[in-house]
């Protein structure tokens, strides 16, 4: 009973070293690291077990410009049979509507599948909405924040989701669109021989064109929203810094943290 | 009644939940603003005819339910038909949710169905006085920028609200309006994924509804001794939270863990303790009200962000903590 996985990844900078601009209010990209993003590391990991339970293929499909195409390696090297990128001028700019648009459509071009996976969010937009929005552009039903999938049948599967109260679970029908938590998966390391596969392998590059797009649905001039202002949080924080060094000063720092916990209780 | 100021509320079990009356606060706002009504829209079974009344007193003008069997726990494909039956009906100029896990499910499906512009997790929304337009501010890129979000041409504007954000809004006397029930073609609430069960927290952890949270970090140094941290989580009534470091060595399950890997939350206070303050952690915290840290370490990225922290021995201070905070 093999099975078609798509999984959808992220080319993202790497947040821990991103910084900014002080004068301009921007994200300083040049020479911060492009990493796959974090949270779709544990979608490939639950892709390549699903994988080695029930066999088949598996492809990994992003959307950015030209060195995206570094991620998509990164994901073959941990064991993904194939990548597709989307790159085209005419992707650029585009908000989660239009990126979930031309994922679909990238889905649709690519046939025959039966899982969708996708992370959490990216860590950069942090939006968590491609996902739903991938489903919902192709009508197929959709499970978020996805913990483990249990059980892959010839028509449905089962999953455990994970919501504020507890742990759901759940029956669906494939195919269907799955975004996975941390919990799903441990995700590996490439291997020698993944690196040396992905330097090797063939990846297609799409464009608008070549899925068939409305390019009005694409890009900025396709994307409902604007970004209009980006500005530092200024910490406003100010600091009590109290320090322990022998029973009075023990005494004296927790009451005072007592009180002062006390008091924002209230 | 067309356009207008749109919320939606959450049920759990029948019962409305605390966010429900957040995101009336941020409507009441908005719809002052706009000088414009203020619906609530609600999916359900069985939901409590008190609970309905009491979005009235606390500020919407009108209430649209829509009450079935299919709709008392959320699935994406019924839920988003009774959401579009709404949009369509009613043309919302604003519609928010929770950015809770329905509410970050439920919104981007809608969106696409309703060709609308939808910002996440938003802290902040406006109303831009040249054009009416809806600002909506949120944390980016880990929390490292705020950005300003707009949607100029589309309609409805629609937007997710951190949970805790901002308090729940008060009852009002003498407030009336009108609770109107609406049906939903039974093809329509057909799901093609189905809950066959669920399994509760055991220690009934909801970070996300916690005013007060204690999270623990690599120094609490092995699982035997979080039996303190639940002590203090006990004293002051709060659920206890945890960095990746605590999860990942087993100490406490998945659903504890708060940061980019974990969950997101803003209570009033937080309370870490032997948490390094990793940037990763930070993410899913900042936002909190209020912030206190225990940790040995006086150069500890936690405290760059506490209001007060005790540098020392969390062995020593937080049983101390706990005998002051009893008295």
């Amino acid at each position: 009973m093999e099975k078609r996985i798509i999984v959808c990844i992220k080319q993202t900078p790497d947040t821990r070293s991103v910084k900014m601009d002080e004068a301009t209010g921007t994200v300083i990209r040049e020479g911060v690291p492009a990493i796959v993003n974090p949270l779709d590391l544990y979608a490939i990991e639950a892709a390549l077990n699903l994988r080695e339970s029930y066999g088949g293929e598996i492809t990994a499909v992003s959307m950015g410009p030209a060195k995206a195409i570094e991620a998509l390696r990164e994901a073959i090297s941990m064991g993904i049979d194939n990548g597709v990128l989307l790159c085209d001028g005419a992707f650029a700019g585009s908000d989660t509507w239009a990126t979930s648009y031309a994922l679909a459509g990238a889905i649709k071009h690519l046939g025959g599948v039966d899982i969708i996976l996708c992370g959490e969010r990216a860590t950069d937009g942090d939006t968590g909405q491609v996902g739903p929005g991938i489903a919902a552009w192709l009508d197929l039903p959709v499970a978020t924040y996805v913990s483990t999938i249990e059980t892959i049948e010839k028509k449905t599967c089962r999953l455990r989701r994970c919501v504020e109260t507890g742990y759901e679970t759940l029956t669906a029908k494939l195919p269907v669109v799955v975004t996975v938590v941390k919990e799903v998966s441990n995700p590996r390391l490439p291997t020698l021989r993944g690196k040396q596969r992905a330097r090797q392998v063939d990846i297609p590059i799409l464009t608008a064109d070549d899925l068939k797009l409305d390019k009005s649905k694409l890009g900025l001039q396709g994307s409902p929203t604007r970004v209009v202002k980006i500005v530092k949080p200024k910490i406003t924080r100010k600091t009590t810094l109290l320090t322990v060094k022998n029973e009075a000063t023990l005494d004296q720092a927790t009451g005072a943290l007592a009180a002062f916990i006390t008091e924002t209780c209230k | 009644m067309t356009g207008g100021v749109w919320i939606l509320a959450e049920q759990l079990a029948g019962r409305l939940q605390r966010v429900s009356f957040e995101l009336l606060t941020r409507g009441i706002k908005l719809a002052r603003q706009r000088a414009c009504p203020l619906g609530a829209i609600v999916f359900g079974q069985g939901v409590a005819a008190n609970d309905l009344q009491a979005l009235i007193d606390c500020g919407a003008d009108r209430v649209v339910v829509f009450d079935a069997g299919p709709l008392e726990h959320f699935q994406v494909e019924p839920y988003a038909a009774c959401m579009l039956e709404v949009i369509e009906r009613y043309q919302p100029e604003i519609l928010i949710a929770g950015a809770t896990t329905l509410g970050r499910t439920l919104m981007p499906y809608v969106a696409i169905k309703a060709n609308a512009g939808l910002t996440a997790d938003c802290t902040g929304l406006d109303i831009e006085p040249q054009t009416n337009n809806l600002l909506q501010t949120r944390p980016a890129i880990g929390g490292n920028i705020m950005a300003t979000i707009k949607t100029p041409n589309h309609r409805p504007q629609m937007a997710t609200v951190r949970p805790h954000s901002t308090p729940p809004a008060p009852r009002q006397a003498g407030r009336t309006g009108e609770i109107i029930k609406l049906d939903m073609a039974f093809e329509r609430l057909t799901s093609r994924v189905q809950r066959e069960a669920f399994e509760a927290n055991p220690d009934k952890i909801n970070l996300a509804d916690a005013d007060v949270i204690v999270a623990v970090g690599r120094g609490i140094k092995k699982a035997q001794n979080l039996p303190l941290i639940y002590e203090l989580a006990e004293a002051l009534g709060a659920a206890v939270g945890a960095s990746r470091d605590v999860v990942d060595r087993g100490w406490l399950s998945y659903p504890h863990q708060i940061g980019l890997s974990g969950q997101t939350v803003s209570p009033q206070l937080y309370i870490a303790i032997g948490v390094s303050g990793t940037i990763q952690h930070i993410a899913g915290m900042q936002t909190a009200k209020t912030i206190v840290a225990i940790n040995r370490d006086p150069e500890a990225n936690i405290f760059k962000l506490a209001d007060m922290g005790i540098v020392g021995d969390l062995f020593e201070v937080v049983p101390a903590l706990i005998e002051k905070i009893k008295t």
